[in-house]
Parts: structure tokens; sequence; C-alpha cells
């Protein structure tokens, strides 16, 4: 909690997806999300900031809203929102075509 | 001169004076570079740790805008190993909407691959159903623990039991046929994940069998980033140093054995590697900031020659937190904000 990013409270899982797909070190990993969201590096890790974006941009947080879109339905946002290929949402479509 | 509470790498709290605080930072950063080869921390590194160190504070942060990501291992075991009665499912969604993780793992009690992959058929639909339900990236991990292919456990002749009786030859042809059984056991069970729609693949506790252990494991990242180049494999080491169980053993021409973790990334890296997880061990009869510099200054080599992300391995006994099973906060916070402070690594 003192070091990390946090998580869906926050924008951690997005920087950690730039890490993950593109091999992004974390400075970069962090301006590309902030870029991709329009908001500043220092407010990636700000929930209040976090909190309301991520409801706008339907990409899922830490409260499970009344019809808010969750778990792969969030995923298939990021996804978009980044331009990244998630693996469980190719399994997703292969299996609901 | 003021007195300053810190701790013991076994956890237990000691007095210590600035000036023997500044030593032992001193000598930390020195036993590694001595032992590495690599530069000790500079003396604005070594001031910059010491007022970490000296905090009063119960509990430390890095900076705002300087934090990283953090990734886990045995992430779903962990909960229950509290005695909390909870399903990995659960586990999965604590981490995620409770701790504020930024990465979750799906793992097994038995965390190594030769015993998962009895269990696979079991653990396959539980990752497709963490997919549907996570937001944050699912790894699955498990352990190469190569030690568990030797007689009795396993099928090839205990090196344990032939060296003592001189049989180098035979010992050796043994570690190599636990490698072949290995990559098998790893590639199946990660294959099996990748399809169930894992984000990510954690080899975790790598070399704990030495450099045979090291060995198996680069084989399998490299045969399971040729079917599934996009997949992230992440790799954690088990110890600073890799034993040279083995002594011979090499990867495209490099010996494993005897490789720190600024060697470890590059051979890691070129394997294919998207994550690299040094680990250094913690030594318990010395206090904790002359164990937080000896692991910053290990780390911060690995930063500087990884092309790759670095998430240092942080825990109980290494990373310069206490060998104990429930580290103290004080010192787990101070040791975050240093190591990530200084080292400029990418997570924890």
């Amino acid at each position: 909690m003192t070091s990390g990013m946090g998580g869906m409270r926050t924008s951690g899982d997005l920087v950690a997806r730039m890490q993950m797909t593109k091999g992004m070190k974390i400075k970069a990993a962090k301006k590309f999300v902030a870029a991709k969201l329009g908001v500043a590096v220092n407010e990636l890790t700000d929930a209040a900031v976090m909190g309301e974006l991520r409801e706008d941009l339907k990409i899922g947080g830490v409260y499970s809203s009344m019809g808010s879109p969750k778990g792969i339905e969030a995923k298939h946002h990021i996804a978009d929102l980044l331009g990244i290929e998630i693996n469980s949402l190719k399994r997703f479509r292969h299996n609901t075509r | 001169m003021n007195k300053i509470i810190t701790r013991m790498g076994d956890g237990f709290p000691v007095e210590s004076s600035e000036k023997e605080l500044i030593q032992d930072i001193e000598d930390g950063t020195l036993d590694a570079a001595e032992r590495a080869k690599i530069p000790p921390l500079s003396d604005d590194e070594q001031k910059h740790l010491f007022e970490i160190c000296k905090s009063a504070c119960k509990i430390s942060g890095v900076e705002k805008g300087c934090e990283v990501i953090m990734s886990y291992d045995g992430g779903t075991n962990k909960v229950g190993r509290l005695g909390i009665n909870t399903g990995r499912l659960q586990v999965l969604q604590l981490y995620e909407r409770c701790f504020g993780a930024d990465t979750t793992e799906l793992s097994d009690l038995d965390y190594s691959f030769k015993q998962v992959k009895h269990i696979i058929r079991e653990n396959v639909p539980l990752m497709e159903q963490a997919q549907l339900l996570m937001v944050a990236p699912v790894f699955y991990g498990a352990m190469p623990n190569i030690g568990l292919y030797t007689q009795p456990d396993g099928p090839v002749p205990n090196p344990a039991e032939l060296l003592p009786q001189g049989k180098i030859k035979e010992a050796r042809e043994a570690y190599e046929g636990a490698i072949e059984h290995a990559v098998r056991d790893m590639v199946y069970v990660a294959t099996s994940q990748c399809e169930a729609g894992a984000d990510g693949i954690n080899f975790d506790t790598v070399g704990a069998s030495g450099d045979p252990d090291f060995k198996a494991t680069l084989l399998a990242v490299e045969t399971l980033k040729k079917q599934y180049p996009d997949i992230c494999v992440e790799v954690g080491m088990a110890g600073e140093f890799v034993l040279g169980m083995h002594g011979e053993m090499t990867h495209n021409g490099v010996r494993l054995a005897g490789l720190y973790p600024h060697k470890q990334v590059k051979i890691a890296q070129d394997a294919g590697v998207d994550i690299f997880g040094p680990a250094i061990n913690t030594v318990s009869s010395r206090s904790i900031p002359w164990n937080v510099a000896r692991a910053i200054t290990f780390t911060k080599a690995c930063v500087e020659a990884a092309e790759i992300p670095v998430h240092a391995n942080m825990g109980m006994g290494v990373g310069g937190l206490p060998l104990c099973t429930t580290p103290p906060i004080d010192t787990v916070s101070m040791a975050s904000k240093a190591i990530v402070e200084i080292t400029r690594l990418d997570g924890l």
C-alpha cells in the first residue's frame, strides 16, 4: 500500500498491463496510461480522480455498482482504451461465436 | 547522539546509534559490491538510505508519483495460510478489491509444476472463471522445483546420494534427466493455463535447486514463448546467487552457476522473460539497514542491466525484510520505500 499503485482503486492494473503486454518500464507505462486516460501522471494513483474516471470509462472499479461493467466486460473496455490484446478476451470471443 | 530503533534480520528490535547505522549501511553495500563485482551505493544514495532507515514512523511510503507495480507469488495460497476459509476465486477478489493489488496470481497449495500437473483439469476451469470475474491481470504461478524429480519422489537418481559417493558424472546426468521432466511439466501446465485465458505465467523461486533448476526454467520459457509470444512470463528467483549444484551447466554459452542478479536478468530476458524478479537473501544475524543496503546494491545493478521490467522480491527473508512469519510493518514499508526510491525499479 505504501509503494504500490493501488490496483483497481486507481490505475495500477492498467499500468501493469502495459508492463506485461509491451514490456514497458514503469515510467513509460505510466506516461502511456496517463495519456490514454487524459490525466497527469501524478493523478494515476489518486483514488478520488481515478474512481470517477474509471466509472465514466466503464473499466471497472472496486465498488460493484449497479449496472456497471464487471469482470470481462470491463476488460473489453480496457483492451480498447489501451489498444492491447487480452488473452481471456480472445478466448471469450472465440467461445461466444 | 540520538538512539535509533531498528531491527535485526530476524525481526527483533535493537537500539543503534547514528554512527552504527551509517556503518551498517556502508558494510552492507560493500558486501554486495564485493560479492557480485558491482558498484556500491554512492555517498548520496547511502545518505538517502540513512534518512529512510532512521525514521521513527510506524509506516514509511514512497513519494507521490514514485509508486510501482505490485505482483505476487503464491497469491491465492496466502489467505488460506492464515486459517481463513475462502475459495481461491474469493481470494483473487480480495487481492483486487480489498488489497489494491495491481496484479493477482492463481496458485496451488502444493506450489510446484510437477504436483499441479495432476490436477490441471481442476485448475483450468478455475482460471477460466477467474478471467470472467476479474479485471486485474491474473497470473498462474508455481515453482520449477526440480528436486521433486529425484528419487524417491521422482524418476531420476538422487544427486544428493550420488555426490557423497563421488559419482559426479552420474549426479550430473541425473540433473540433466530431471531437467527434461521438469521442462515437459512446466510447458504442459503453462500451456493449459494460457489456453484458459491466463494473463501471464509466473515461474517462481527459480534456482531453488541450483543451476539445473534455472536451466529448466529458461528452456521452458523459450518453448512457451514460441507457442504463446504474447503471454507475459515473469521469473522470480530463489536467491541472489545461482547455486552450482551441477556446476557445468550453461545456457547459450553462459555458465549458470554463480550468476548474480545483474547477469541473471540478461540471460532471462534473452530467453523471453517479460518481468524479472531478483531475490536477495536476508542475513538474520545482521541488522535490517545492513540487509537493505545490500539488497538495494544488488537490485540497482540488476535494474541498470535490465531491458525488461524488474519486480524485486520482497517478503519474509528476502529483499532486506526480516526472516520471520509476520514482518513488522515499519520495516516492510521502510525497506520498500528505500528500494523503490534508490533503485528506480518497476515493481515489487
